[in-house]
């Protein structure tokens, strides 16, 4: 008989992996190579290579990997679930092993093989794959070879949100803009690679014992390896790093296809696959363009809006330097007096936005030489805002909403509406009177939308410009719908699989970066709402197919600058040149020559926060300061003499864990410091300390707490402040409480003027959750009970019988229950009546205020990350939502008002209605459906009587940068108003 | 401030309004439509599905509500836009929980859709809890109504439950669908007489007539999905799981719809019980509970008696596990439910599960994500896949998964 192989395909999303078994089950053929989503041209030529190398064999056969399901049922060849086709393989080759850990392009998997077979796969996230990777090494403009050697001379390591790239972004920009060691970022983003898997996929199950690690990242990426044995505690012995651990997915593949019964030589399975049809339905759009003619009349219509030049040799007089220091690019503009350019000049900001200043600097004033041109003044924007301040000198220091604003009105005097879609951001605002009426930004989860398009590109390989081309007379653009930028990946993958060309994705792309815009950013639904005038700006819109589907989704004719890119800048400068400083600081070309910084990391040590501080050091002798959350080490925060309800709070609820002194107890009873105990701390400690207990609370938050109970928690979805609480409880546990007392209640206080009063399902069962996936604790050292805090003769029977272990007497607990509600209604009439007392202190010293609205846990620095503090250093004072809705009527509403935390909200932002001095932001943390619910209600209450509405969103991430923008953005339109 | 006036569907409207109502249990909700006609209302059920119900819903409501608000809003909107309704004489009906979840401010979120576009159209709110009580509702269910609503549960129960059992092994394909639309009509038919309380009789006529139905017996893998209401019933919202399933050569077990109403009655309860609240439905809940409890005996009863084919969940079984695995506390959402249901399936024999939510809900990651750890504990051989559905997530990822759940039930 003849020689029989077996073939395993493996199409993952970026690659084709191929490997050949011979009777023997010893691999006589591997490959691996990049598909650039041309999968059946890229297979077919790997097995021409073949028959060339070997000959035309008879074979068996079997397809596997994500991309390669289409395939396979079209050409009728057998498929195995990738997962699957792994654990056969893992079977084979290495039996003993415990876990397998594969990361591919854009999926990660987890096997655990002892006490019960578990396979698992991440959710509809790339995060934390080989995808996240490449888009990480983009960002920093290297290579990913390049971030592997950067990161093994790394010194120290950064928390990142791996969760998915964008958030990841959004953590490294400002480490970057700040200075930061590129050595670190990059080993910072492997170990936050490990963060996800350990946390997005094991899930509270422990990684221990012989772990594999399979895929392409693992088996090329030798920092990431390392952050994987380091973080896992693995010796060699137990970190199996297998050499075919690139296709192995491939050899199970083949191992799977010795179980099916077709056979095929070479040649009939290059026939079968050539002839199988690719071509699927996706959903397609008409054409961005169906003539050259379309589109050079569409070119010619926005050439008129362009820019004055004027040739720097022939100028003299004053001049303004404007700055905008974006998320990815940094872009200069030099104005005279009559604002004809000077200079301009756009660069990708490679990680390092000060040096490039630098350069461009110099070279500005190697252009002015000898000519009489003097740099009255200076403006500088964006995310690298301070640190270019600090080190160069710049006059001034200005939101990107102003600067936009500013250059959007040179060209439109009176626009109604101006989107700037940049980098990572997408800011919108309306305008009414000539002033900024309403600010939309992207949230955290949707941004990042106009480098995605360039990192597509690439992962296509092709530069943006080409690609973007590629598009603009595409014949079925794909509807690829609207969906957040990380999902677009697989929706991508979905279209290619049915066939669909490079030329309708490109189009495709763009179309849905504008729907992404229009439908989630702004929600507009009617395109009245955005009034006659609309300007576009911003790097995104200088691709035409973008531009093209901005008109088309809206229908109606926009206004895009020929200088599109560079308005922040060139806002800056016109804002520079009514700014005017007494005299320039700005650094000569001699001080630049002998310009040189260095960055320093060092933890400070003011207080127990312990921030990761970033000083650079000028050689100036001044320094820059960054990381810092409060004003203790300030040039970054200046100090603020206004106090903070959100401090006075938690002061005062720590206090509790004091007030009643050490005397003899009947046991220790933890409290975690979470979730609703930032409400009922009074309540509960007064309670026990009655019934003759001791109170202890877990440790004050840090980003410690998430890492100590990060591996039980159950689901990576869920908010911050929930996933906080797994820490609290392990913190208990190691300091021996006798017991660790959290009630479930659905229900919580009434505190009437609202249809119901309920927790969110989160506050009311996590002990649910906590009691489910953390194995230490059990019913002895976890009481659970189910409160309702209305009614006393309930809590008090529930008390008396979760804890029965100590006896305790109706009588005494309905006494002390008494006490407990005395001590609740005291607490709340306290932060009241301070409250009060802050207002009036604001008042006397002419101080706006801030009512910084969220939920109780939200006054955690942890939580807030230092948000509440910032907002004290530009001189406002914060109050918080509990402190005006004591006494406050509840507004009329159009939603069912039924949760008491929020209830409050409402009532707070009653009660600032008709105060001139108070404007609201409201605190929101990711992943909280219920504010999905009161945000847009509140945003209408406050609209609707002239209040400003401002929204933070807030999660396990610590980038204040994004939120500086947007509480600026709140200054600058209180001021206009 | 100006105050909103949302309109009421005023009792003139009934002679002259059509009204919408979402598309979630096919085989339900087309007995349920004709209950309401009975009673004089024009009622259509919504069956469009296009990408642009997805992107109205993306426009109308805030992209961190959860995707049923989405999509029921969407598929409203779409259809208004549709051409096909006269805008000035629909009304839209929703049905409204009241319980902690953010599900009860669908009806909410949908007026805010609608104020701009269709001031006009009135929304109704379709509950058990006394929420919206309107005097000049037009809108009003007598209690004959109510006992239909519960006979037509079950029996859409019945015909969802044993269609499931017979459709993958029917031999002749399309026959058992015909036996579910001739069943359909019939029991459609006797809505109105007093044929319909005939509960022995017409579940032996569902047994028989499905047992007529020639099947093989090969043997499937059987899957089954639980999960929030909505997206596990709802194709439009799970990309047409039990389909997809289907073409994977499985059958299908989807737990009852009354299992969801007895659910939420007991929820009331032991609340009541437990916090010892001023509940006045309490007592109406506490008989309602002892008459569906009742019926379900006595299907099950009569299911066990003359057939092969599986029972519903036995409820107070249902609750007891519930009690061994979570609280009956939990009552938020589906609440305790889902735990109960994943685990009474695998004690029935069927261990893969897909728990279908939707993305980032609320009492999922409690009961459902939060729970599979305890689940694995009790039940080593549960094989269970956690999907998401959103507006972003793709049927391939999901498909992929669901496939990875599949090849781990064939390892056994």
């Amino acid at each position: 008989m003849e020689n029989l192989f077996s073939i395993g395909i493996d199409v993952g999303s970026t690659t084709v992996k191929i490997v050949i078994l011979n009777q023997e089950n010893v691999v006589i053929y591997k490959n691996y190579v990049r598909h650039f989503s041309e999968v059946k041209n890229t297979l077919l030529f790997e097995l021409k290579e073949i028959i060339k190398q070997i000959g035309d064999i008879k074979v068996k056969v079997a397809i596997t990997g994500s991309a390669g399901l289409g395939l396979a049922q079209k050409s009728n060849i057998d498929f195995v679930q990738e997962v699957h086709s792994a654990f056969l393989s893992v079977k084979k080759y290495y039996p003993d092993t415990d876990c397998v850990i594969e990361l591919g392009g854009e999926d990660a998997k987890i096997i655990f093989l002892t006490n019960g077979v578990e396979e698992r796969m991440n959710g509809s996230c790339a995060g934390g794959t080989g995808a996240f990777i490449d888009q990480m090494a983009t960002l920093l403009g290297v290579s990913v070879d390049e971030l592997d050697k950067l990161s093994l001379k790394a010194e120290k390591i950064y928390p990142i949100a791996s969760r998915c790239g964008v958030f990841a972004k959004s953590d490294i920009q400002p480490l970057i803009n700040q200075g930061a060691r590129k050595e670190d970022i990059a080993a910072s983003i492997f170990h936050s690679v490990v963060d996800q898997t350990v946390s997005g996929l094991a899930q509270g199950r422990k990684i221990e014992g012989k772990v594999l690690f399979l895929g392409g990242p693992l088996s090329f990426i030798q920092g990431l390896r390392n952050a994987f044995t380091s973080t896992l505690h693995l010796d060699e012995e137990h970190a199996i790093f297998p050499p075919l651990g690139p296709v192995f997915m491939a050899l199970g593949a083949a191992l799977y296809s010795q179980t099916t019964n077709k056979t095929y030589s070479l040649k009939e399975l290059i026939s079968l696959i050539e002839n199988t049809d690719m071509s699927g339905n996706f959903v397609v759009t008409e054409p961005l363009f169906k003539s050259l003619e379309e589109y050079q009349a569409f070119q010619k219509r926005h050439q008129r809006s362009d820019a004055k030049y004027r040739d720097i040799s022939t100028y003299e007089g004053d001049a303004y330097l404007g700055i905008d220091s974006g998320s990815t690019t940094t872009k200069l503009v030099l104005l005279s007096k009559d604002y004809e350019i000077l200079y301009s000049h756009y660069v990708s900001s490679k990680g390092r936005p000060l040096d490039i200043v630098v350069e461009q600097l110099k070279t500005i004033y190697d252009k002015i030489g000898t000519r009489n041109i003097k740099i009255v003044s200076s403006a500088v924007t964006g995310y690298g805002e301070e640190l270019i301040k600090a080190g160069l000198g710049i006059a001034n220091g200005i939101v990107e909403t102003v600067a936009h604003f500013k250059a959007a009105s040179y060209f439109c005097p009176d626009v109604d509406f101006i989107i700037d879609i940049g980098g990572q951001d997408i800011k919108c605002f309306k305008i009414k009177n000539h002033a900024i009426d309403s600010i939309i930004l992207n949230e955290a989860c949707s941004s990042g939308c106009g480098s995605f398009i360039q990192s597509f590109a690439e992962a296509l390989g092709y530069d943006i410009a080409t690609f973007a081309k590629m598009g603009l007379f595409a014949l079925h653009p794909v509807d690829l719908g609207s969906r957040c930028t990380v999902f677009m990946n697989s929706q991508v993958k979905q279209a290619q699989k049915d066939g669909a060309s490079i030329d309708d994705i490109s189009a495709g792309l763009s179309q849905s970066i504008i729907k992404n815009a229009i439908y989630k950013v702004i929600r507009v639904k009617k395109v009245e709402e955005l009034g006659n005038k609309v300007v576009v700006q911003g790097g995104t819109f200088l691709n035409d197919a973008v531009l093209r589907s901005f008109e088309r989704e809206l229908g109606i004719d926009v206004i895009r600058p020929q200088i599109s890119e560079l308005m922040g800048a060139f806002g800056a400068a016109i804002y520079a040149s009514k700014h005017l400083p007494e005299h320039s600081e700005l650094l000569t070309r001699e001080q630049l020559d002998h310009f040189a910084y260095k960055s320093i990391n060092s933890i400070c040590k003011a207080c127990t926060a312990h921030c990761q501080l970033n000083i650079i050091n000028f050689n100036g002798g001044h320094r820059y300061i960054s990381g810092n959350r409060c004003d203790k080490v300030s040039t970054n925060v200046a100090k603020s003499s206004l106090p903070s309800l959100y401090d006075y709070k938690f002061d005062k609820l720590l206090a509790y864990q004091n007030k009643y002194g050490e005397k003899e107890s009947k046991a220790l009873v933890g409290l975690p410091l979470g979730l609703n105990f930032y409400d009922q701390i009074p309540f509960f400690t007064t309670l026990f300390n009655e019934l003759g207990f001791r109170v202890i609370f877990s440790d004050v938050t840090s980003r410690k707490t998430y890492y100590k109970g990060q591996h039980t928690i159950a689901s990576d979805t869920a908010c911050y402040p929930a996933k906080l609480m797994h820490g609290h409880i392990k913190d208990l546990l190691e300091k021996n409480v006798s017991f660790i007392f959290y009630p479930c209640q659905t229900y919580n206080y009434d505190e009437k003027e609202s249809d119901n009063h309920y927790n969110c399902p989160i506050v009311a069962y996590y002990p649910e959750t906590l009691k489910a996936n953390m194995e230490e604790l059990n019913s002895d050292n976890f009481i659970s009970p189910y409160l309702d805090l209305n009614n006393p003769e309930q809590v008090a029977d529930a008390l008396k019988k979760s804890l029965k272990k100590y006896h305790l007497k109706k009588k005494d607990i309905v006494s002390a229950l008494k006490k407990a509600y005395e001590e609740e209604n005291a607490y709340h009439k306290d932060i009241y009546e301070k409250g009060q007392e802050y207002i009036a202190l604001a008042r006397k010293e002419h101080a706006k205020i801030i009512v910084l609205a969220g939920r109780p846990y939200h006054i955690d620095p942890e939580i807030n990350h230092g948000i509440a503090h910032y907002i004290s250093s530009l001189g406002l004072l914060v109050l918080s939502e509990d402190a005006l809705s004591y006494q406050e009527h509840s507004p009329k509403l159009y939603i069912l008002n039924q949760w008491t935390y929020h209830s409050r909200l409402f009532k707070a932002a009653c009660y600032i209605l008709d105060q001139k001095d108070m404007q609201m932001i409201q605190l929101v943390s990711f992943g909280c459906g219920i504010d999905a619910i009161t945000t847009d209600e509140l945003r209408y209450l406050l609209e609707s009587n002239g209040k400003l509405y401002t929204q933070l969103k807030i999660d396990e991430i610590n980038n204040l940068g994004a939120l500086k923008i947007r509480i600026r953005s709140l200054l600058a339109a209180m001021e206009e108003k | 401030m100006e105050e909103k006036h949302y309109k009421t569907f005023t009792k003139e409207m009934k002679a002259t309004h059509t009204i919408l109502f979402p598309d979630m249990l096919p085989i339900h909700f087309e007995l349920f439509k004709r209950i309401f006609e009975l009673e004089g209302y024009k009622v259509e059920c919504l069956h469009n599905s296009s990408r642009a119900v997805v992107d109205e819903g993306l426009m109308h409501v805030h992209n961190d509500a959860c995707y049923p608000a989405l999509l029921v809003v969407g598929q409203f909107i779409d259809a208004l836009k549709s051409g096909k309704y006269d805008v000035n004489k629909v009304a839209l009906l929703m049905s409204q929980t009241g319980g902690g979840c953010r599900a009860s401010n669908y009806i909410n979120l949908i007026r805010k859709a609608l104020e701009e576009e269709y001031p006009q159209i009135p929304v109704i709110s379709l509950n058990f809890s006394g929420l919206e009580k309107d005097p000049n509702s037009g809108f009003v269910l007598k209690v004959r109504d109510y006992l239909r609503l519960i006979y037509c549960s079950y029996y859409g129960d019945l015909l969802m439950s044993i269609y499931n059992q017979v459709l993958p092994y029917e031999l002749e394909k399309g026959e058992s669908k015909k036996v579910l639309d001739d069943l359909s009509a019939k029991i459609k038919s006797f809505i109105g007489t007093k044929k319909l309380y005939r509960l022995k009789k017409i579940t032996l006529m569902i047994i028989n007539e499905f047992k007529k139905v020639k099947v093989s017996n090969e043997k499937k893998v059987k899957v089954g999905i639980v999960g929030e209401i909505y997206v596990k019933y709802s194709p439009l919202a799970n990309n047409h799981l039990e389909d997809f399933l289907h073409k994977e050569n499985c059958e299908v077990v989807i737990p009852a719809l009354m299992d969801f109403i007895m659910y939420s009655a007991d929820a009331t309860i032991w609340n009541h019980k437990t916090y010892k609240n001023k509940n006045k439905l309490a007592a109406i809940y506490k008989i309602g509970y002892k008459i569906m409890y009742h019926f379900q005996k006595k299907i099950n009863h009569i299911i066990t008696k003359n057939s092969h084919f599986e029972p519903f969940h036995d409820f107070e079984k249902l609750k007891a596990l519930a009690n061994k695995l979570i609280s009956e506390g939990v009552v938020m959402g589906e609440g305790w439910l889902i735990p109960a249901e994943m685990a009474m399936l695998i004690e029935s024999g069927t261990n893969n599960i897909v728990t279908a939510q939707p993305f980032g809900c609320l009492p999922n990651h409690i009961v459902s994500k939060g729970m599979q750890r305890t689940i694995k504990k009790y039940y080593p051989d549960a094989n269970i896949v956690a999907i998401d559905y959103d507006p972003g997530a793709t049927q391939v990822n999901q498909e992929n998964r669901i496939k990875l759940m599949l090849s781990n039930s064939r390892l056994k």
